[in-house]
């Protein structure tokens, strides 16, 4: 037991006598946390929109006007030809153009049916298909707006009409950034947890202090253990600093179950802090176990959940996604801010990245070799 | 015959694929003796050290380090020797002392052991007044003289020095052979390989090792007896020409 104090003293030492691990804990999380969640966000605006109008007619300036004053476009310009419009999308000027044709206005009069042309630049096909949505969303209010002012309404109206309200639940606001900082954190939790892990035992690796340590009596759990608790306690240093600038900041209210998710972290970080020693066995230089540890973080953000919902992704990747741990973090982390979970709510989550921990550590623990064949 | 010798090994080999690195060398070592492993680069020296010490499992062979087996009782052997690498194996990033303190933790030493040796390890070097630097900031010949005695500080009874003056000045490799009689003096055995053919003659006996084979083993004098030269250089060009493989 005192040698391994003795182990802890010195891995401590060494972490806090590194300039470039404090900027990793504590400047790193608050960047991501302050910056990234007003900057990644979903909502599409600024929509380049370019309008071709041959008809020139009340109606038709009354359609554009309406576009115009959404605060989802901005006006490329108008135009009388297909063609103009067309190269404003080649020019990548105009994200998609709406053609209306000559006689609009004495069609829609005359035979109370019109037809209109949206073209979508699909490069972007999230921009494209959110841009033609509410485009779309316009000219229906358009549509109904001249049914009202040309047609008497009937006591009995033909087309039945459903009135939605909606209130967004755990979000009242649906604010954005209540959605990205709890996924932010989960991933920074990660980075610590099995990035600066690896790269601290590859590099006693390096410089050759491991041959030291190897022909020592050291136990395989005292060097381990040394490697993991140090890192494991900054874990509840950065989420502490994470739920401090999401309250500040973004007014994020953890609650009162806060118990939970440091609960969570802890078995979360132990898992994680596992592969990270099992990428660390597998590599000597630091630039290979960066390079993996890249590989693996990669996978892990994008099938995490973090950006895009993992119900929507194909069947194989909703798999690889349920393998993935970050995906747990990612959920307990918002269901505990967003929704106030409590311990049972979580219990499947927690038992999952328990049993990562235990398999994770046991594996990196065989892995490692005081000896080479 | 273990508790005779300090270091007994049969035929033990070490080949990479079919590259036979260390082929079939048997020895012994005398209790107390300083014991010196010579040899070209790639002659095979280092990595017969590291089978010694546990850091390598040999191919075939057997051998007892300090009375234990290499293959089932590495660990034993662990408590019972000191090594120092080729590389520099203290942290660079810790102080003097934080380091002395460490290697002392890690040989199960306790805080007020640590603490008596720290100072009585410190007076004996002439470095008191470092003792608060990091090791990084110390000359190339500090460092080794203290890698040397924390290597030795849990009074093994093996030292295992891998090159330990590579790089170092005359005067600074004086001192530190004088650390070595030191220890030896002490009762603890000394195996060290070495590239310097003048402190080939500090040791009791030497080994020579060309192609992974121990071409000659005796004491300094009668080897060069054998071979009519009155220098060790001599004797080692002479055997080392003979050899197939060179690291260039």
């Amino acid at each position: 037991m005192t040698t391994f104090i003795f182990i802890l003293k010195k891995e401590f030492r060494q972490i806090f006598r590194d300039p470039a691990i404090i900027r990793i804990i504590f400047i790193m999380p608050m960047m991501q946390l302050i910056i990234l969640p007003f900057a990644a966000d979903y909502e599409v605006k600024n929509i380049n929109i370019g309008i071709v109008d041959h008809d020139h007619s009340d109606y038709s300036r009354e359609l554009i006007s309406k576009i115009e004053n959404s605060t989802y476009f901005r006006l490329t310009g108008y135009t009388n030809t297909f063609k103009e419009g067309l190269k404003w999308v080649e020019d990548e000027k105009a994200d998609l153009i709406v053609e209306i044709p000559n006689r609009f206005e004495a069609e829609l009069i005359k035979e109370s049916k019109a037809d209109l042309l949206l073209a979508v630049n699909a490069v972007n096909g999230t921009r494209g298909n959110l841009g033609a949505a509410y485009t779309l969303g316009i000219i229906q209010q358009f549509n109904q707006n001249i049914r009202a002012k040309w047609f008497q309404m009937p006591d009995f109206n033909p087309e039945p009409i459903i009135d939605v309200t909606y209130s967004s639940l755990y979000n009242p606001l649906s604010n954005y950034q209540f959605f990205m900082v709890p996924g932010i954190l989960a991933v920074l939790l990660t980075m610590v947890g099995g990035f600066l892990s690896a790269l601290n035992i590859v590099k006693e690796k390096e410089i050759g202090t491991i041959e030291q340590l190897n022909v020592s009596p050291i136990k395989k759990y005292q060097f381990i253990g040394g490697k993991v608790v140090p890192f494991w306690l900054l874990g509840f240093v950065i989420l502490t600093i994470g739920l401090i600038i999401s309250f500040i900041v973004h007014g994020i209210v953890p609650g009162s179950n806060i118990g939970v998710l440091y609960l969570f972290t802890a078995i979360y970080m132990l898992a994680i802090l596992g592969f990270g020693l099992l990428l660390s066995n597998f590599t000597n230089t630091q630039q290979q176990a960066m390079m993996v540890a890249f590989f693996f973080m990669l996978i892990f953000i994008l099938l995490s959940g973090l950006y895009t919902p993992i119900e929507s992704m194909p069947g194989w990747a909703q798999k690889v996604a349920a393998l993935n741990p970050v995906t747990y973090m990612v959920e307990v982390m918002r269901m505990v801010l967003m929704k106030g979970a409590i311990l049972r709510d979580i219990l499947p989550q927690l038992k999952i990245i328990t049993l990562y921990g235990v398999v994770l550590n046991l594996l990196a623990i065989y892995t490692y070799s005081k000896q080479n064949s | 015959m273990e508790h005779k010798y300090s270091i007994v090994t049969e035929n033990l080999t070490k080949k990479f694929g079919d590259f036979k690195a260390v082929d079939g060398i048997s020895f012994e070592v005398n209790k107390g003796e300083i014991f010196g492993f010579l040899g070209a680069n790639g002659a095979g020296k280092t990595t017969a050290m590291r089978m010694l010490t546990g850091l390598s499992i040999p191919t075939s062979g057997k051998a007892y380090v300090a009375g234990f087996d290499i293959y089932s009782e590495s660990e034993k052997i662990k408590l019972n020797i000191g090594y120092m690498s080729q590389k520099f194996s203290l942290y660079q990033d810790l102080k003097v002392w934080e380091n002395i303190e460490f290697y002392g933790g890690l040989y199960g030493m306790s805080s007020s052991q640590i603490k008596s040796t720290t100072k009585e390890l410190l007076s004996k070097l002439e470095i008191e007044k470092e003792s608060n630097s990091l090791v990084k900031e110390l000359p190339l010949g500090w460092k080794q003289k203290l890698a040397f005695s924390i290597s030795i500080m849990h009074h093994p009874k093996i030292v295992f020095l891998d090159e330990p003056t590579g790089g170092v000045d005359p005067v600074t490799r004086r001192q530190f052979w004088n650390m070595i009689y030191d220890a030896a003096a002490e009762g603890i055995t000394i195996f060290i390989t070495t590239h310097y053919m003048d402190e080939a003659e500090y040791c009791e006996r030497v080994a020579i090792m060309v192609d992974g084979k121990i071409e000659a083993l005796d004491k300094p004098f009668a080897l060069k007896s054998r071979f009519k030269t009155d220098s060790m250089d001599d004797v080692f060009y002479r055997l080392a020409r003979q050899a197939q493989r060179s690291d260039n």
